[in-house]
């Protein structure tokens, strides 16, 4: 019997030792505030599939390096269900409840706007991947964002409309109702649309509701409106389903012109390939990407089977941008204070090198990048056609 | 502007047509048990989902679609959903009958089997909306101003079709007379020798396969599917049918034309974002005036 217990403590003993001995005992937690499920968990898979990439990589380097001290990384990722309230919730429970350091996403604006201000109140910095909406970062110091901005993407799809499309003077546009997102989106168009053509140049100015299936009313008014182009600041979901009834009920070849959110692996496959030939505003294009972007879209195939959208591009750089951070501001271990040197760090970051472009900064937190538009050509791939 | 009304018509006759298909399995299964079985939105849901594996199966088949693939889908699928329907019927609400339970518990459990069917869907199936096969080549007609599709004609002439063998049963068949037999006293019923679990099986079977019709054309019409698109269309169709009369086939079928002609006409005369908004003032205000509906008859005891 005794010697059973000695055996015992023995082993805890060396347990204990191997567990101190390992190096990494200390832990960074990252959270992650993404839809896994809801309307659109294609967004959430490719920024969890991101963050896997991510974690692959840190472990072939054996951890994060911070200062010469090696750091195991961990995400906990929350799913937010594409809704507001949910993705408030999300962000208390790692900000409060998991301590992360800090937090990536929401992806979209409509659920960026309310948890940014969560966790700005709570001095957690965010980095949201693919929110556009400019209210997401204003007067927010910990709020940060990967993409470009509403106020970017809207003018640059006007101005390519005018050198691509230059008979088209007269534009509708449809946008959906329950999304901060497409609804600024659809007004920025609007505004600047107004602006180059004169005033009553946009004919119809349409909405729909998250869970619409049915958008005949709104496109027969379009297209008895007399109008060139079509624009859908939408979710490919429902992108999906409007371009086929819109050419049901007569938009004939007349070119649609969309946003960032077209930009999903699931676009060409639920629209049936009934978008192809049209353009979009977007982030990046992964159609004859080289370098670190190539690098980051071969493993992406290799692992998943399908080439990367650009929420998962973003996230891998939005993931980056909080590592980086961390590497320049060290860890102390008082979570405030790591919070704080985190924030200070990405505030300060110049020529971040991420696989969408380099990201320097402003003061609200945004990065100065141009718009790339593509097209989905007739292989069902973005295309890159140029920067706005 | 006529063009627009022209075709709006045409719009409002398809998206009444699911109203209307959707309004009459409720309307049925009310009729007879006086259950609003609340999980039906999401019964047709299930069609639709099993209408695209069907589909899918047989396309991978047979390679190309065509009008046998359509039959062949359409009754499987109908088979299938009846299945679902009956199941749900034995499963959930027989045993709370039995034990002869105040309707509203059955009515709480109707609305628990939609989401287990909702959320069933997304364990087993994930999120991902999925892409529904095209069954049929699409072909696209103009007449003047008018643009229509065979798919849309296909829609509407269903409805109708529907409407009219349901007619059929409820009026001309024995089923149909026991069904509603049972509906004007299930306490004497009984004593005739009418075998009231097979009838309300039998109603179970019908009211699914009635979704299942819808399913499958909601399908080919909208062809992305998530497992919350249930949910919405089934509510609505629900009021619907109260508003048409629920108690009464012709008033739920005409319901359905008159929220989808509801909807259609307000978005194309006020701006889009007041479209639910204002079609559900205009029904409150009609329930108001006739709460029994168009073609409903008052009775002692609603849920």
């Amino acid at each position: 019997m005794k010697k059973v217990l000695i055996a015992g403590c023995l082993l805890l003993l060396s347990l204990s030792m191997v567990m101190a001995g390992g190096g990494s005992d200390q832990t960074i937690k990252i959270g992650l505030n993404i839809p896994l499920t809801g309307d659109s968990p294609k967004v959430g898979e490719g920024a969890k599939y991101a963050s896997e990439i991510v974690q692959k990589e840190l472990e072939a380097a054996g951890g994060l390096d911070v200062k010469g001290k090696k750091y195991k990384v961990q995400f906990v990722i929350v799913d937010n269900e594409l809704k507001a309230d949910s993705a408030v919730q999300a962000a208390l429970r790692l900000v409060v409840q998991d301590q992360v350091l800090a937090v990536m996403g929401p992806c979209g604006s409509g659920r960026a706007i309310p948890a940014g201000q969560v966790n700005n109140e709570n001095r957690t910095p965010m980095v949201s991947p693919w929110a556009t909406n400019p209210a997401v970062t204003l007067n927010r110091p910990y709020v940060f964002r990967a993409c470009i901005l509403d106020p970017v993407q809207a003018p640059a799809a006007v101005n390519f409309a005018g050198s691509q499309f230059p008979q088209a003077k007269k534009t509708a546009i449809l946008y959906n109702l329950d999304d901060d997102y497409s609804k600024t989106l659809a007004e920025l168009f609007r505004d600047s649309w107004t602006k180059s053509n004169g005033s009553g140049s946009v004919v119809a100015f349409e909405s729909f509701g998250q869970k619409d299936q049915d958008f005949s009313v709104q496109l027969t008014r379009i297209i008895n409106a007399g109008a060139d182009l079509l624009y859908l600041p939408d979710y490919y979901n429902h992108v999906a389903l409007i371009i086929p009834q819109a050419k049901d009920l007569g938009w004939g070849n007349k070119p649609i012109l969309g946003s960032d959110s077209w930009g999903s692996a699931d676009l060409v496959s639920l629209s049936n390939g009934a978008v192809k030939g049209y353009y979009f505003t977007t982030h990046y294009a992964a159609a004859g990407a080289v370098g670190a972007t190539k690098a980051f879209i071969d493993k992406y195939k290799a692992a998943y089977g399908y080439t990367p959208d650009d929420v998962a591009a973003l996230s891998y750089d939005s993931i980056h941008i909080i590592l980086q951070a961390i590497q320049t501001a060290g860890i102390t271990g008082n979570l405030q204070t790591d919070r704080d040197g985190i924030k200070n760090a990405i505030a300060t970051m110049k020529n971040f090198d991420g696989i969408t472009g380099k990201m320097t900064f402003d003061a609200n937190g945004d990065p100065e990048k141009p718009a790339v538009v593509v097209r989905v050509n007739d292989a069902g791939e973005f295309e890159y056609v140029t920067s706005m | 502007m006529l063009a627009t009304i022209l075709q709006n018509i045409f719009n409002a006759l398809q998206w009444g047509s699911f109203y209307s298909m959707i309004a009459l399995g409720y309307c049925l299964v009310y009729g007879v048990l006086r259950l609003i079985n609340f999980a039906h939105g999401d019964i047709f849901m299930t069609a639709c989902y099993i209408a695209f594996f069907i589909a899918s199966a047989l396309l991978s088949t047979f390679v190309s679609g065509g009008s046998v693939v359509f039959v062949a889908t359409l009754i499987l699928t109908m088979i299938a959903t009846a299945l679902v329907g009956v199941t749900i019927e034995r499963v959930a609400y027989r045993p709370l009958r039995k034990k002869g339970v105040n309707r509203l518990y059955v009515v709480i459990t109707a609305l628990m089997v939609g989401f287990i069917l909702e959320n069933g869907n997304l364990a087993f199936l994930g999120a991902s909306s999925r892409r529904f096969p095209d069954i049929l080549q699409k072909e696209l007609w103009n007449f003047g101003p008018v643009t229509l599709t065979n798919l849309k004609v296909l829609v509407i002439v269903a409805a109708f079709v529907v409407f009219g063998v349901l007619q059929f049963i409820v009026k001309k068949t024995v089923f149909g007379m026991s069904m509603r037999a049972i509906s004007y006293d299930k306490f004497a019923i009984p004593l005739m020798g009418i075998p009231v679990n097979r009838v309300i099986t039998f109603t179970f079977a019908l009211g699914s396969s009635l979704a299942a019709v819808a399913g499958i054309l909601f399908g080919m019409s909208y062809p992305v599917l998530d497992p919350y698109m249930g949910m919405t269309i089934g509510w609505k169709a629900f009021i619907a049918a109260v508003v048409g009369g629920i108690g009464e086939i012709s008033g739920a079928f005409l319901g359905g034309f008159i929220l989808g002609f509801i909807e259609i006409f307000i978005a194309a005369f006020f701006p889009s974002s007041f479209k639910d908004l204002v079609s559900f003032v205009i029904l409150l205000i009609i329930l108001v005036i006739k709460p029994t509906g168009f073609f409903g008859f008052a009775k002692s005891t609603k849920i």
